[in-house]
């Protein structure tokens, strides 16, 4: 495996820790390469959108991925009609803030879209989302006809050949990735790359044709130029919709990341697991590297 | 009173109300409350009457408003306030439009048929079947028409601005919206019923309304009571017939200067025409029983008694077999018994088909049966369901639910936090429950056949039940190096998402059979989750 670089920061008592390492080992590699970009992000104890402005900072800030004119779209998962607290969904204020980044780093528009599983206006509003994403000055956009899908190839995809994708990932310029950290009852948990199962139409083909597979054929039309992992509420077991309250811990913590597989993998750190034991995630490190 | 006023007064009305429901049943954007719903259907006079009748303590007013109106001022219900008798005036004023000649003449009512069908219509009721007034009651009527005729036309419109909105990236102003389509069956019916109304309105007005349509007949008994009527001042009147010519209900009878009151629905059309001014909308001080025309008796040499007591017998007759028949059902409400199990044939091929018993009958309405004998098929539940979960059956319930929804799993899940369909049901059919109570009620049951898993059949993963679960009486278990889902029913409430998640065809490897009687479901066990991590520790 390649080695990555990563930073931890925590904000709770106000310091960034500071301590660099790479995937799979502890290695201290700050000081001789402060200066380049790292890999991943992560960090604690902060407020979401405080976490945000903190790890956006290290990677260089919001302009490195969006230019002036360009437009976004930012796919969190609002999939169920839950409250945030709940932590099926991603946090509102998380959403909110990398909304007005996009936007101060001169994005044209910006666009917030899930496919639902529960109805959509629903999720929108209890979610928090709809009324973040409009007061940052972002576009919620329905995703619950097919008709706002539109059929894309996926070359080089062994289960997912072609997909009905929503339009706005054909038509957008930039693609940021906000999952929510969740325990997950099908894939085992829920991350980066299995919230891209909310660009397509027709999950159910993912669901009949060997889930993992397909959400690792999904990198092969697209990957997210961003991936920020919301941890703040993390649910732990009874995933992704969760029974109550019970199920759910508070970890305010967040990770970033240019590259879907290394934020899987951390976040599925985070949340106790090894990655090893996610078949999609696990099969990306070793495919993709 | 001014004959123009009155008229005018009428159309405004009318119109209102028409719009109002219109929009009501072909609204998918949920822009109206709870409370709207309730109050808009407030003064249809079959489901507030069936709602004071089987939810006990409540008192829909609005039947006995309409009551009271037709006794002060004649069937003003018909004409102001029931959706599908304004439809035909409509209908018949775009007919006056087209066709300059064509207008109205007086015709004898059809007495036997309209009293024989308001009692085949009260009779089933004694057997606990609503199936006639289901079929024939103008408010449902009109219901399944905006619905499944009118609703879709509006969807195809709207989509077509929504999506070039969306090429000018406006997202915000309109969405597209996906349509379910109904049964075949029921597109059939409703459209074969909207046909032959609308072919009677063209022709013939009022027609449906002074036949068949049941709340019309019945109306029609308590009209002749009515202190305000249209009165034909026979000193003034030259019998110039264009009364008549303008008469909807075909019931003014220029040669004799009568006018039916049992048929009239107080359109005042007549007497906006009159040039003599020889009608007035006043205290009538003539006798009701003597007016029904065609009962009354001839000058000198007929029977009276012929006319006075066989339209006295008719007004007995058929008030008797109406409060005998509502007695009837409401006794058979409070015994809900277990129905007879009803195997849904499976179309097409498949392993394993699903064994299902019992339809699932939406959450409020208690039991099978007791929904089957109190809703007429409005669809309003239908038309307001954010998950189109509800869907007229069409012999899901048997012969005697046609038209009636059902839960339909193919189309949707009934979601855990919602309880729209039970707060906007006009009839009591659904009745309100809260939301605690929505999540501890078991409509059905879930079944799992393994043969028809994709990690059976497949050998890989999928989930997908347990995934939309709401309660994890679908989990995942280890099996072999996969995941499998297990099922516990005591906590099942029976909301499909299983089965509508479930992505194996034809037949689905989890479904939900359902309860004929509902039942309580039991509260899922939870336990606290912990972090593996400490505050602020990070795990590499």
């Amino acid at each position: 495996m390649e080695r990555r670089k990563f930073i931890t920061s925590g904000i709770g008592a106000g310091i960034a820790t500071g301590a660099a390492i790479t995937f799979g080992g502890v290695d201290n590699l700050l000081a001789g390469n402060a200066a380049q970009p790292y890999d991943l992000i992560a960090v604690r104890g902060g407020e979401p959108d405080v976490m945000f402005d903190k790890g956006i900072e290290a990677l260089g800030g919001m302009s490195q991925f969006v230019k002036p004119g360009q437009k976004v779209v930012i796919k969190p998962n609002i999939g169920w009609d839950r409250v945030p607290e709940r932590g099926a969904n991603t946090n509102p204020i998380l959403v909110k803030r990398i909304v007005e980044q996009c936007l101060k780093a001169g994005a044209k528009e910006v666009f917030v879209f899930d496919h639902t599983c529960h109805e959509w206006t629903k999720c929108y509003k209890n979610s928090g989302i709809e009324a973040a994403v409009v007061a940052a000055g972002g576009k919620m956009v329905p995703g619950d006809s097919e008709r706002y899908y539109q059929k894309v190839e996926f070359a080089g995809g062994s289960k997912l050949k072609e997909m009905k994708v929503h339009e706005l990932l054909v038509t957008s310029d930039v693609f940021i990735n906000v999952p929510i950290l969740k325990n997950h009852s099908s894939s085992k948990l829920s991350i980066s790359m299995k919230n891209m199962m909310g660009c397509v139409w027709d999950r159910g083909f993912w669901h009949k044709n060997d889930l993992h597979q397909c959400i690792a054929d999904f990198l092969h039309y697209k990957k997210p130029a961003l991936n920020v992992v919301d941890a703040y509420y993390v649910m732990k077991q009874n995933g992704p919709m969760g029974v109550s309250l019970d199920d759910v811990i508070t970890m305010k913590s967040l990770i970033l990341s240019r590259d879907i597989v290394a934020a899987d993998a951390a976040a599925t750190k985070f949340f106790g697991k090894d990655p090893a034991e996610i078949n999609h995630i696990h099969g990306q490190c070793r495919r993709i590297g | 009173m001014n004959a123009l006023f009155l008229k005018r007064l009428r159309v405004v009305l009318s119109v209102f109300f028409l719009v109002l429901l219109t929009l009501l049943f072909i609204d998918f954007r949920k822009s109206f409350s709870r409370e709207f719903y309730q109050w808009a259907v407030s003064l249809q006079f079959v489901p507030s009457l069936l709602k004071t009748i089987t939810v006990s303590g409540v008192v829909a007013f609005g039947f006995i408003a309409v009551l009271l109106l037709t006794l002060l001022f004649g069937r003003v219900y018909c004409s102001v306030l029931c959706p599908l008798g304004i439809l035909q005036d409509f209908i018949s004023w775009v007919s006056g439009k087209t066709k300059k000649k064509r207008r109205y003449k007086y015709h004898k009512a059809w007495n036997i048929g309209r009293y024989v069908l308001l009692a085949l219509v009260l009779l089933p009721l004694l057997f606990g079947s609503i199936a006639m007034v289901t079929l024939l009651d103008p408010y449902s009527l009109f219901g399944r028409i905006a619905t499944t005729l009118i609703k879709p036309f509006a969807v195809f419109g709207n989509n077509v601005i929504a999506a070039g909105f969306a090429k000018a990236d406006i997202y915000n102003f309109l969405y597209r919206y996906d349509i379910v389509p109904v049964h075949p069956a029921i597109l059939v019916i409703t459209t074969l019923f909207l046909g032959g109304i609308g072919w009677a309105s063209f022709s013939r007005g009022r027609l449906y309304c002074n036949t068949i349509c049941p709340v019309g007949t019945f109306l029609g008994l308590i009209s002749r009571f009515a202190i305000f009527k249209i009165v034909i001042d026979k000193s003034q009147c030259t019998h110039c017939g264009r009364c008549a010519r303008v008469c909807k209900a075909e019931c003014i009878e220029t040669k004799t200067q009568k006018i039916d009151y049992s048929r009239c629905v107080a359109c005042f059309n007549c007497m906006t025409v009159c040039s003599e001014q020889a009608m007035n909308f006043t205290p009538a001080k003539t006798k009701p029983f003597l007016l029904p025309e065609g009962l009354e008796p001839k000058a000198k040499g007929g029977s009276k008694k012929i006319g006075t007591d066989s339209s006295k017998r008719n007004f007995l007759i058929t008030s008797a077999v109406g409060i005998a028949a509502l007695y009837g059902f409401k006794s058979a409400d409070s015994i809900p018994e277990p129905k007879k199990p009803k195997v849904i044939k499976p179309k097409g091929e498949s392993t394993v088909p699903e064994k299902k018993t019992s339809p699932v009958s939406p959450p409020g309405s208690r039991s099978v049966e007791r929904f089957n004998k109190i809703c007429t098929g409005c669809s309003l539940c239908v038309s307001a369901c954010p998950t189109k979960v509800l869907q007229p059956s069409f012999l899901q319930y048997g012969l005697i639910g046609v038209m009636q929804p059902h839960m339909n799993y193919r189309r949707g899940l009934c979601e855990f936090d919602c309880t729209l369909c039970s707060e906007v049901c006009p009839t009591g059919a659904i009745v309100p429950i809260t939301m605690d109570a929505k999540h501890l009620l078991q409509i059905g049951q879930v079944h799992f056949e393994k043969k028809n898993c994709i990690v059976e059949t497949e050998k890989t993963d999928c989930g997908a039940c347990s995934e939309h679960c709401p309660t994890k009486a679908v989990h995942m278990v280890p099996y072999g190096k996969l995941f499998i889902p297990e099922v516990d029913q005591k906590i099942c409430v029976g909301c499909g998402a299983c089965e509508y998640a479930c992505p194996t065809t034809p037949f689905k490897a989890i479904f939900v059979d359902g309860n004929p009687i509902h039942l309580a479901a039991e509260k899922p066990k939870t336990i606290k989750a912990k972090s593996a991590l400490k505050e602020g520790e990070f795990p590499f």
